[in-house]
């Protein structure tokens, strides 16, 4: 027999992973320590850490929560010893605890802040069904639904029969749909079930709804739109355009795949307009120019109008993001649900979307996140924003001069919205994992 | 491209040519673009026949088989299949497609579902079945093709062979009555063919209406009544395969079969 034969007798057992240097100082050895190069980096990057921290945590950690005007300030930082060789070092958060409710609501009445108090945690609950649907009931989703008409109603206020009018649009829509749909073909539905809830809303709903209150009085007190400000008008402004731009990028994105060359053309050329022109001048189109082509008259509500610019604006990104996504999918996977007998929109609903939103979660996030962000630019068209207001109470005498902590405050909320979305895609990344666990 | 020699005896007892026609293709021609890939293709396959298409690379065999269930448009010519013309009429093409199975080189299951809801989809959605009765019928076939045990598992968790074996599952959840197949075997590793290979020889069992696209000569020889030669987009030479293999007549296909079969 020769040297090299070998023939195994029996099988190794399977043994346990050894286990890894436990504890802080084993971790940090193996991670912060395990060469000379490494631990240079490590104590360099500790000390701009600690020089970094320590001129700006005494500044974070003033004093001066009562303050009721930047001089006031000063006073309370020279009395508590707090000055640097450019005078006093620390923040002043008085203007924050003085105006933080403004920053919250603007100009919102203050004896119907429970509104949108009450909006924001329902907002939570009708998210509940769609972001998690693991943990939550999925009969919530009709609360979802119906979530959008109760917002409206609870933030603008004014009669109940609005509200349920304009959703009895969708439902006479969807009524058309079914019967327009065994009767005359699913284009004509499409175009039926478009059409008629549009003529609803344009010419029937407010008479019905008028009609409906002097029979019924079932009201809240009328908010306009002028005093809707700060964060709660950065929401309302980006989830109702984070919410309606995905089904309409969705669509655009389809649309400009499709074989109908006018469908093709429209999409293509509303993407390219849209994306060729800056926000700031769809948003000067929506407060000036628009009011030209509207009838005399006609109440074109301001909030309304930079919804529907921002909202097409973020579409036609969204757009392009899920086309991105449709690319990567393998031609395959439309001959595989093709094969199948599944119809076009089957095939789009159950095999070929899911998989290209799934590709594209990063990239409909960031979009997401950039939509919010986006939304401080309708301070230019004088909505107060947090941005807007943060100009105002600069301009009040007692204010003159601040800068840090308003814009601080204000990058500190947007920070934790923006974050939240870009952990919860990564969540959703992970749960939609279906390779090799 | 083996001649893989399949050590099991076939029965042959619902292996029975009916004299009803299944396919009909006449003087089909297609063009991409402008080059001609199937050129007058004349085809009639009858109900249970198993043909096997051959040929070299580029010959237009998948582009064939592609044409029957419309995932490739033809543009000259007239092709029949199950008594249903296709035409550009979708209701025609989403018919026929629901009653040809067709499996594919790279299997196509779709990654998101899970193994279950691969196979139910299609019964739930085009055949209005109950998902009670589909899930059924899924596990039903998944023991056929052997791996009932996997059918919460997603795709990308399977082997390549368990992968084609789904695929071949998924696509009898829909109870076809004629079955493509595009080198189902041409992505595997040997040890997996022969299980994918063991499939198809059981459909044929049953009296299945087959036309597969393969290298597997041995699955031709034992499991197929008819042979067809392509080349150049056009049916050179078909046959028994017993004439077919030991008797070719024409000079493309003996040399190709002498490339094939390596003698
Ligand atoms: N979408 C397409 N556009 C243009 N040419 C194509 C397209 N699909 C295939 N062809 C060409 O048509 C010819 C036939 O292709 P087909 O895929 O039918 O060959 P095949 O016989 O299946 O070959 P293989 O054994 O390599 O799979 C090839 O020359 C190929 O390059
Ligand atoms: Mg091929």
């Amino acid at each position: 027999m020769s040297d090299i034969a070998f023939v195994r007798t029996e099988i190794l057992p399977q043994k346990a992973p050894p286990v890894a240097a436990t504890g802080f100082i084993g971790w940090a050895r193996e991670n912060l320590f395990s060469g000379w190069f490494n631990s240079i980096l490590t104590v360099l990057s500790l000390a701009v850490i600690f020089s970094v921290l320590s001129s700006i945590l005494p500044w974070v950690f003033s004093p001066t929560w009562n303050g009721t005007s930047l001089a006031n300030c000063r006073e309370i930082l020279t009395a508590a010893g707090s000055v640097g060789e450019h005078g006093t070092t620390g923040a002043c958060w008085g203007v924050i605890r003085e105006r933080w409710l403004q920053l919250m609501f603007g100009f919102y009445p203050s004896e119907l802040y429970w509104r949108p108090i009450l909006t924001f945690v329902m907002l939570f609950v009708a998210l509940g069904p769609i972001l998690f649907t693991d943990f939550v009931p999925s009969k919530l989703i009709w609360f979802s639904g119906l979530f959008p008409f109760i917002a409206a109603w609870l933030l603008w206020g004014g009669s109940i029969w609005n509200p349920l009018v304009a959703l009895a649009g969708f439902a006479i829509g969807f009524g058309v749909f079914r019967y327009a749909s065994t009767a005359l073909g699913a284009l004509a539905a499409i175009i039926l079930a478009a059409l008629v809830p549009i003529l609803w809303w344009v010419f029937l709903a407010g008479p019905v709804a008028s009609g409906l209150s002097s029979v019924i009085p079932l009201e809240l007190e009328t908010v306009q739109s002028r005093n809707f400000g700060g964060f709660m008008l950065s929401i309302t402004i980006g989830v109702t355009a984070i919410i309606c731009s995905l089904p309409l990028g969705i669509i655009l994105a389809l649309g400009r795949q499709s074989d109908l060359l006018i469908v093709k053309s429209l999409c293509v050329g509303f993407i390219e307009f849209i994306r060729g022109v800056p926000l700031i001048t769809l948003l000067f189109v929506a407060s000036t120019l628009l009011n030209i082509f509207m009838p005399p008259g006609t109440n074109f509500d301001i909030i309304l109008r930079v919804l529907i610019m921002v909202t097409l604006f973020a579409a036609a990104y969204m757009a392009e993001v899920i086309r991105g996504g449709l690319a990567a999918l393998p031609k395959g996977q439309y001959e595989g649900a093709d094969s199948l007998g599944l119809d076009y929109w089957q095939a789009q609903r159950l095999v070929i979307m899911p998989q290209a939103l799934k590709i594209s979660i990063p990239g409909i996030v960031s979009t997401f996140i950039g939509v919010f962000k986006d939304t401080t630019l309708v301070s230019i068209i004088a909505l107060l924003d947090p941005l807007g207001l943060s100009n105002a109470i600069r301009a009040d005498a007692n204010w003159n001069g601040i800068v840090w902590e308003l814009y601080g405050f204000i990058a500190l909320l947007f920070f934790v919205f923006c974050f939240s979305m870009s952990r919860y895609s990564m969540y959703l990344e992970r749960k939609l994992t279906t390779d090799h666990h | 491209m083996s001649d893989l020699a399949l050590d099991r005896d076939i029965d042959r007892s619902k292996m029975q040519v009916s004299d009803e026609v299944a396919i009909e293709i006449t003087n089909m021609n297609k063009w991409y673009g402008t080059f001609h890939v199937l050129r007058d293709i004349n085809l009639t396959v009858n109900r249970g026949e198993r043909i096997v298409i051959a040929g070299p690379s580029g010959s237009g065999k998948s582009t064939l088989i592609r044409c029957i269930n419309r995932l490739e448009e033809h543009q000259q010519g007239k092709i029949v299949v199950d008594g249903t013309e296709l035409t550009s009429d979708l209701k025609n093409i989403d018919k026929i497609r629901s009653e040809v199975g067709m499996c594919f080189q790279h299997f196509n299951l779709f990654p998101h579902l899970t193994i279950l809801e691969n196979l139910t989809l299609a019964p739930i959605w085009v055949r209005k079945t109950p998902k009670k009765e589909a899930i059924e019928t899924a596990m039903y076939f998944l023991e056929k093709v052997k791996i009932p045990e996997q059918a919460d598992k997603y795709p990308g968790m399977l082997s390549g062979g368990q992968q084609q074996r789904v695929a071949i599952a998924r696509s009898l959840c829909m109870k076809p009555r004629i079955m493509l197949f595009d080198e189902p075997t041409s992505a595997l590793d040997p040890e997996m063919i022969k299980e994918v290979l063991d499939t198809m020889i059981e459909l044929a069992e049953e009296g299945m209406t087959m036309l597969c696209v393969t290298h597997e000569m041995g699955f031709a020889r034992q499991v197929a009544n008819r042979v067809i030669f392509m080349d150049q987009g056009q049916i050179v030479e078909q046959n028994e395969p017993e004439e077919f293999f030991n008797n070719p007549k024409s000079e493309r296909t003996k040399l190709f079969l002498s490339q094939i079969l390596g003698h």
